[in-house]
């Protein structure tokens, strides 16, 4: 990740409300944190304490789930995140080439985020698409089938739009 | 005519909405309108299972089946099928070998030789309408169970149906709840495990798209029978529709009293949560599931005690798959003497397998235990594509093994698989072609299990790093004598003290593929070479590393991109002086490999060395630059094939004098003779031989290779005083033995 990301404010008053929603639920944690995440983009390191307040936890057994399950994010993501299956029929049917080519195009590497906050390369172990493999998730999106025409129609009609 | 009422099934799941199946939704629907239909209406399924060939949609009553459906041709389905009852022809699914199209769902191999009991319901209902599963007989299990049944008599029916969990390790359903009935306490719970985390399995996820009502009609027959008064499903995040579908399917679960307080009049409360999985392999174990639902970091524990004393909160817990759930409302519905026919003794029931990888129908299949692995990948799965060879199967995800082609008609069981080093696992199924390289794909499944390892237990944490480490060193190029053992020690170390499910099998793909393919282990560490060329580090290129000759087609194909006709031809024949030849006949084992060639179609590595070869006789009509010579030894080649030709062409190259002498009128050899004209004609034959002479200088002389006259040959070559050399590439249709007149020689080669 490059240093000069110019990370945007992170909704604190926000933050406040989602712990208030989840305030006395049991075993909220994992649930809380995967909300903030879809609503403000990204759990900030600095609302690991208040987070922890919310659900009478300490702040390092929040930390340690936050750095756990590979879905949660301690640094802001971009406007689209772009997620690479590296799933076993992925692999086979040549998932390996289309990460290369995405990662030529986007000029990212696995894991980093443009500086202009556009887009996030990841790989995801497997979306469950296998038989149209091999797959990419943009977003909310899943393209199927992938070769190195059609990535580059899906790149640009993209950034076109 | 009068047209019947119609419905046209739209199927949304996750695969077919990636190939534009919400579009074709909405555009039937607009065309209906449009068109003025009326006896028909537009309606939407979860997945089919056969996503490969999506989007799909059925018309019913009839049971037409269109695949790869587009916007576009929601007019003519509306316009021909729906207002004239003419189906649309060339929407229809073909064979993928013969391409003859057919009109049936009924009629399709990949679904006629399927038995769906867990699937019944997967694209032929619709996931969001609660009233579709209840039309379907859904819900009349949980009636009987609540109205007729104690829960000692559901455990004692599914035990009667010998139903093993369909997660992988196919522990005796039965059992588990019979124990976590038995055990102590007010409070249970009951989890259902969606965090199908296997790469290359989805039957899970589809399940949950197509059809939740009947995974929820088993949890709660499953709370009922353990006294549970809270189930739980954990769903991967990484399936947003599944999540969905679930959470709208309990609101009407709940709407129509299946779930809440005092179910049907029972007196027995019940409530479902759904909590959504952060990506974590592990999770899938039931310790580390529980701990993650609990709000901690999936880790899993010592076992015991069993979830079952002590699960979630401490409290006793029951555990089941998405798929053994959903066996559960039929076996209650029809009973369990009718279940316990299907499949195996001691596996009864159906098996779901997703099968994937380089297969032709690529989809899920539900087959009774006990299906042979032939069946299901060539008959229903209709066998490999581009008409390659068939390598391995590999079951069971990252936990599971390869499974070679000469155990291909075994039956596929629990047992069997587990016999075989592999395992059932989640059904995962990703069929191999020779071009996998098992080292690398056993390499793959490590670079997995040690990325996902929690790192609790040592033998996981360090064990999966070392192993990873010498196999990926084995692809590099880099192995050495003893890894292979090594490796094996590390594995039966691995998988006899590591703490849970994840440990204890992953050793299994690498285990597997030492058993079946050692052979392949063993040319990477030896001659370093990867015969299915997949290995990046051993090779510049999979087409040059395959090319019996070792062209460096990278390079010419990017000349003749660039327009570098004479570089291109020049680079061929740098290693090949046939280009024009074996831009006709070479069998290019190159393209087999060609990397594009996986995702759609290999370079036209032949056709484009016959093109610039073409191009070179065309266009180039200078004669080329002798060879110098620099040596002033002289060399007798016997034989003017295609093998003295090379070997005087190569010759000549180094700077010797070289003459080639042939008993046949005309060069070439069997190229000449043996090759029919319409597959190579002469022309281009004497083409070569002639630029062959010119670059050679050396003529190619007329004689006889007959032994006698090679003696004679040889002597005219070959002035006694000086110490020669020749060739002798001599063609014999019959074994003749080569006698006196090569003695005298100091180094005789004989290539027959």
């Amino acid at each position: 990740m490059s240093g000069d990301i110019k990370a945007p404010e992170f909704d604190f008053d926000r933050l406040e409300e989602i712990i208030a929603r989840y305030k006395g639920q049991k075993w909220s944690l994992i649930p809380l944190l995967q909300e903030v995440q879809r609503e403000l983009g990204y759990i900030s390191p600095a609302a690991i304490k208040p987070i922890a307040e919310g659900v009478g936890m300490f702040p390092s057994q929040v930390q340690g789930v936050v750095s756990f399950y590979t879905g949660l994010h301690t640094t802001p993501r971009g406007r689209n995140v772009v997620k690479v299956c590296r799933g076993t029929a992925c692999h086979v049917r040549g998932g390996k080439t289309i990460l290369k080519i995405v990662k030529q195009r986007l000029a990212l590497e696995e894991g980093e985020t443009s500086p202009d906050l556009e887009y996030t390369l990841e790989t995801v172990a497997c979306i469950g698409v296998c038989a149209l493999a091999p797959n990419m998730v943009i977003n909310n999106d899943t393209y199927g089938q992938l070769n190195p025409k059609k990535l580059n129609q899906i790149f640009s009609s993209r950034s076109r739009g | 005519m009068q047209q019947p009422q119609r419905i046209v099934y739209v199927c949304r799941g996750t695969a077919c909405i990636s190939g534009g199946g919400n579009a074709v939704y909405e555009a039937l629907q607009s065309e209906l309108e449009h068109q003025g239909v009326e006896n028909a209406t537009i309606d939407f399924t979860g997945c089919h299972g056969f996503c490969q060939q999506g989007p799909n949609v059925v018309v019913e009553p009839e049971g037409i089946f269109y695949t790869h459906v587009q916007p576009e041709d929601a007019a003519d389905i509306v316009g021909m099928h729906l207002k004239e009852g003419k189906p649309v022809e060339r929407l229809y699914y073909r064979e993928p070998l013969s391409g003859k199209p057919i009109a049936l769902y009924s009629e399709i191999n990949f679904y006629a030789k399927q038995q769906r009991l867990i699937l019944r319901n997967c694209g032929h209902i619709n996931p969001e309408r609660i009233e579709d599963y209840i039309g379907q007989g859904g819900y009349r299990a949980l009636r009987k169970v609540l109205a007729t049944m104690t829960p000692e008599q559901v455990i004692e029916e599914v035990k009667k149906s010998g139903l093993r969990g369909r997660g992988g390790a196919g522990a005796p359903t039965a059992m588990k709840w019979k124990f976590c009935h038995d055990a102590p306490g007010p409070t249970k719970y009951v989890i259902c495990n969606a965090d199908e985390g296997d790469p290359g399995a989805f039957m899970d996820r589809s399940i949950l798209e197509a059809d939740p009502h009947t995974m929820l009609e088993g949890l709660i027959i499953c709370g009922y029978s353990v006294g549970a008064g809270t189930g739980y499903v954990y769903v991967r995040e990484e399936y947003p529709l599944a999540v969905k579908r679930v959470r709208k399917a309990l609101e009407q679960s709940r709407e129509k009293g299946f779930l809440g307080k005092d179910i049907l009049g029972s007196g027995f409360d019940f409530q479902i949560i759904v909590m959504e999985g952060a990506g974590a392999f592990v999770c899938g174990e039931e310790t580390a599931l529980m701990a993650s639902i609990e709000g901690r970091r999936g880790m899993p524990r010592p076992r015991p005690p069993f979830p079952a004393t002590s699960g979630l909160d401490g409290k006793p817990s029951n555990i089941n798959n998405v798929k053994t759930l959903s066996s559960v409302p039929v076996i209650i519905d029809k009973g369990a003497e009718w279940y316990s026919h299907i499949g195996t003794e001691k596996s009864p029931g159906t098996a779901v397998f997703a099968i994937t990888g380089k297969i032709a129908n690529s989809g899920l299949v539900e087959v009774p235990m006990g299906t042979t692995l032939r069946k299901i990948i060539f008959d229903i799965g209709g066998g490999i594509p581009r008409g390659k060879a068939f390598k391995a199967v590999q079951t069971g995800g990252p936990s599971g093994g390869c499974i070679p082609a000469r155990y291909l008609d075994r039956q596929v069981d629990y047992d069997s698989l587990s016999q075989l080093g592999s395992i059932m696992g989640s059904g995962g199924m990703v069929v191999l072609d020779e071009n996998t390289c098992m080292v690398e794909i056993a390499r793959y499944f490590l670079s997995f299990t040690q990325d996902e390892s929690c790192g609790k237990c040592t033998p996981c944490r360090l064990g999966t790093r070392q192993m990873l480490e010498i196999l990926t060193k084995i692809t590099q190029g880099k192995g050495q004598e003893g890894d292979i053992e090594k490796l094996e020690a590390i594995a039966r170390v691995v998988k006899a003290s590591a703490l849970c499910g994840l440990g204890q099998t992953c050793p299994n793909p690498i285990l597997t593929t030492i058993n079946y393919f050692r052979d392949e282990y063993e040319a990477h560490i030896k001659e370093r070479k990867c015969p299915a060329a997949v290995c990046d580090s051993l090779m510049i290129s999979p087409c040059q590393h395959t090319c019996p000759v070792g062209i460096n087609i990278p390079k010419y194909v990017a000349a003749i991109a660039e327009g570098d006709y004479m570089k291109s031809i020049e680079t061929i024949r740098e290693r090949n002086p046939f280009p024009s030849i074996c831009g006709r006949i070479c069998h290019h084992p190159c393209e087999m490999r060609c990397r594009r060639g996986e995702l759609d179609d290999p370079v036209s590595i032949r056709s484009l060395k016959r093109f610039v070869a073409d191009w070179y006789f065309n266009n180039v009509t200078d004669d080329p630059d002798p060879f110098p010579q620099t040596r002033s030894e002289r060399v007798a080649v016997v034989g003017g094939g295609p093998t003295g030709l090379s070997c005087a062409y190569f010759l000549v190259q180094m700077g010797y004098r070289t003459t080639v002498f042939e008993a046949l009128p005309i060069g070439g050899g069997m190229l000449s003779v043996a090759v029919p004209s319409f597959r190579l004609p002469a022309a281009v034959i004497q083409k070569e031989i002639d630029y062959i002479a010119i670059v050679v200088v050396a003529k190619i002389k007329a004689k006889s290779a007959k032994e006698a006259q090679v003696e004679k040959a040889l002597k005219d070559v070959l002035p006694e005083a000086r110490k020669e050399k020749a060739f002798l590439s001599l063609s014999s249709l019959w074994e003749e033995r080569l006698s006196t007149p090569f003695q005298p020689l100091p180094l005789c080669l004989l290539w027959l």
